[in-house]
């Protein structure tokens, strides 16, 4: 254990079973955010000015980063059918354009997916436990992860109980992240802070830290419901706290940032926020992710760019 | 190899013409120098970009000549309404030509282009815009209903922000009607040789603006000329011997000089930006910059992971090219600084102190220095008394808050602070004993046209900036 585990709050840990009292008293030790400072941070980082072969790198690892998302009431087997192949092959023209990691739907749509992307490297995730609000009991919860993973999901995006959380009842949300884990199995759990409604980036490391006590495989900002979404001071402070994380257990937690990240320029701004932050491990797909569903084409429209080196309208690319 | 490299990304130089020589801007135009010509180089690769002229004492009297009759005959009876549209006329141009001036400031100077184009320039056109504002509310400044010019001011500046520290100075004087003869430090003159240009084009009133380029024989006619005000910044040192200079004669003076600033951060900072305001703290424009977090005081339980925490950090930092847009770290400005930083970590290093700098490779051509932690240093090592106006940290402790006060302000100097905590009450508990010009919440280096700027003790007094600023050039006011 390093000393700057001790610096960062992180020596002893509460349990998974750690009730409401030992969990504030952990969770508000924690240090804590200037939003300021973390704005000003995000700034000057996005700054950076990424060129040339730099750029080409960056936009292959935004498309192997994109979980490409669909999550509407109207959503039908043909549309996530479709949206999966293009997953799979997003740009037709040029086979050198790598898949995406994952197609994300709502649980009763993992079937249709699980059948296109069989036998690619392209994932099937399913958002879970009660999807956007997280309002319903947690057997219906539970029910919910257990089905979609039956279905075929490789990874599990569940919501976390914002207002137990926000109402200092942290043993009730801790409690339901161990037990989606648990269902999910083999299947890795993304749990999801939904930041916007947290509104504090204090609340963003506490949030951040009490999931992954919980075993949360990936933390993630929000449903997409929600405004604000992603944001690059809230996706700041979830890399540091899984950089701590790592530095005080050894394990490596990933992050996904969703909703909001529409052009190429702001997912290479993502990226530099990743290297400079958490470090280089994390630029992986592996260890971050980007839900998503329009900047998938942006950054094809990029790609084309550089090998052209001319735009091609919209209208070159298709919608899915 | 790491896994995301930035491919260079240079900015472009061609958005700005040097010319290969310049003379002196006395009257409105640009006249020869009869005091002979020194070159301006690039400090991070040695080339040399003009001939710039040496302003001898009769070119000084020459400008201050010109300057008083335009005080007299034009700009003091001029009302301030008028005034002001001639100073926004200035503020948008310089915004309009933001990236021409950045390149050459960073050409010239050193610093990194990110900061020339999104610290210096932005707070250029601030200043003079927040300066506009006043010059037809003087009467409302709380300063009696009509306070006067004084007249003619000599104003001296430093080379760590040539452009940004001329506007700290024309806008204000300019604003209260009065006059104003500029001598801009000899290895930084180009950019405000070009807001010659900018005055041109802005149809200012000849003599209103004069500057005088040169080095410390040219400032000492100046401070000597029929001046009504002295202006400085520059070296606690050379201060001194302006002061002793305008002794007893009728001329004011306002003085901001050297730091020493402590930036203090308790245990219950918030620690990832506290981290960074160390680093913008220190490292911003390679450290040349007077109020300077130079010294870190650290809370002791949790000292070690802390400058851990910063060092990692450290390896982050881009050192090189300043024109590339993602350096953080560019040159020292001048070989004679490069000395003084070298002779004063040597001296830390001898005294005892650890030195600790990231691994980083330094350009071959051009004058360089790494950014440098020291541990384990004493308040009594020249390291944590002396300015050392380069990218040199020092790092110290404290066990109680009494004790990071007593420590803080155990200097000669008293320009800034930093305090870094989340507890409101301890923050105004520490901020109301440091005695410091400026004291940060949270947060370092920040500036703003409306915030007032200057010393205690040997870091000068007077203020520039806000309506503070106003004072030092303003009858009775003082």
């Amino acid at each position: 254990m390093t000393s700057a585990t001790t610096l960062m709050g992180l020596h002893s840990l509460p349990g998974p079973d750690a009730d409401d009292a030992v969990l504030a008293r952990f969770l508000h030790g924690l240090p804590g955010v200037d939003e300021v400072g973390a704005e000003a941070r995000v700034a000057q980082l996005a700054t950076r000015s990424i060129k040339n072969e730099s750029k080409d790198w960056a936009l292959d690892m935004l498309v192997r980063m994109i979980d490409l998302t669909t999550l509407e009431g109207n959503d039908t087997p043909g549309k996530v059918t479709s949206l999966a192949r293009k997953g799979i092959r997003p740009d037709p023209e040029d086979p050198s354009c790598p898949s995406v990691a994952a197609i994300c739907v709502y649980p009763d749509l993992v079937a249709d997916v699980a059948a296109v992307v069989a036998g690619t490297d392209v994932k099937v995730a399913a958002v879970a436990t009660a999807f956007p609000a997280g309002r319903a009991r947690m057997d219906v919860k539970i029910a919910d992860t257990t089905q979609a993973v039956a279905d075929g999901a490789h990874e599990v995006d569940m919501v976390i109980d914002r207002g137990a959380f926000l109402s200092g009842r942290y043993g009730k949300v801790l409690e339901e992240i161990v037990a989606a884990k648990q269902a999910c199995g083999d299947a890795h759990l993304k749990v999801i802070l939904e930041t916007g409604e947290l509104a504090t980036l204090d609340n963003v490391r506490r949030a951040s830290v009490l999931a992954m006590i919980g075993g949360a495989d990936f933390i993630k900002t929000s449903t997409g419901k929600i405004a604000p979404a992603a944001t690059r001071p809230v996706t700041l402070v979830m890399l540091q706290a899984v950089a701590d994380w790592r530095a005080a257990t050894g394990r490596m937690v990933g992050v996904k940032a969703a909703g909001g990240i529409r052009s190429s320029k702001d997912g290479i701004r993502y990226l530099v926020l990743v290297n400079e932050t958490a470090g280089e491990d994390w630029l992986d797909p592996d260890w971050f992710r980007i839900g998503a569903s329009s900047l998938l084409n942006d950054v094809l429209l990029q790609r084309r760019r550089r090998r052209s080196g001319v735009y091609e309208g919209p209208d070159h690319l298709t919608i899915d | 190899m790491s896994r995301f490299t930035y491919a260079p990304a240079p900015q472009a130089t061609d958005v700005v013409d040097i010319r290969s020589s310049y003379g002196l801007f006395i009257d409105g135009e640009f006249v020869e120098a009869t005091g002979g010509h020194r070159k301006t180089v690039n400090p991070a690769t040695e080339q040399v970009l003009a001939e710039v002229s040496d302003a001898s004492p009769a070119d000084v009297v020459k400008a201050v000549k010109a300057a008083r009759r335009a005080q007299t005959r034009i700009w003091g009876p001029m009302p301030g309404a008028e005034r002001a549209k001639y100073l926004y006329r200035i503020a948008r141009l310089i915004a309009e030509r933001s990236r021409e001036l950045a390149v050459l400031e960073t050409l010239d100077n050193g610093k990194p282009i990110r900061e020339s184009r999104d610290a210096d320039l932005p707070l250029v056109s601030a200043h003079f815009f927040h300066y506009a504002g006043w010059a037809d509310k003087l009467g409302y400044a709380g300063l009696g209903p009509d306070p006067r010019p004084l007249g003619v001011a000599g104003q001296i500046i430093p080379w760590n922000f040539p452009l940004l520290m001329a506007a700290w100075k024309i806008a204000p004087a300019l604003a209260t009607g009065n006059t104003v003869v500029l001598k801009p430090a000899e290895t930084t003159p180009l950019t405000a040789l070009h807001l010659a240009e900018i005055l041109q084009q802005a149809e200012l009133p000849p003599g209103v603006v004069n500057i005088v380029t040169g080095a410390g024989a040219t400032g000492e006619a100046l401070v000597g000329a029929d001046v009504d005000k002295v202006a400085f910044t520059g070296s606690t040192e050379v201060g001194k011997a302006i002061q002793r200079q305008v002794a007893g004669t009728r001329k004011s003076l306002t003085l901001e000089l050297g730091g020493k600033a402590a930036n203090i951060v308790f245990d219950d900072a918030p620690l990832d930006q506290a981290v960074e305001g160390i680093v913008n703290g220190i490292f911003f424009n390679q450290g040349h910059v007077c109020c300077a977090g130079s010294r870190l005081l650290v809370q002791e339980n949790i000292a070690e992971p802390l400058v851990e925490r910063l060092q990692q950090r450290l390896t982050t930092l881009r050192l090189g090219d300043p024109m590339d847009k993602n350096t953080d770290i560019g040159a020292i400005n001048s070989a004679e600084q490069l000395q003084r930083i070298t002779d004063l970590v040597a001296a830390g290093e001898e005294e005892g102190a650890q030195r600790w700098s990231p691994p980083c490779d330094l350009p071959e051509k051009g004058y360089w220095f790494p950014p440098t932690v020291f541990h384990g240093a004493s308040q009594a090592m020249r390291i944590a008394r002396e300015e050392i106006f380069g990218p040199v940290l020092t790092t110290l402790t404290f066990r109680t808050p009494e004790e990071a006060i007593a420590k803080a302000n155990n200097t000669p100097y008293g320009l800034s602070a930093g305090v870094w905590t989340e507890k409101a009450s301890r923050m105004l508990w520490a901020a109301s004993r440091l005695r410091a010009g400026v004291v940060w919440s949270n947060t370092f280096n920040r500036f703003d046209p409306t915030s007032p700027f200057g010393g205690y003790k040997e870091s000068g007094f007077g203020r520039e900036g806000g309506r503070h600023g106003l004072e030092a050039y303003l009858e009775g006011a003082r």
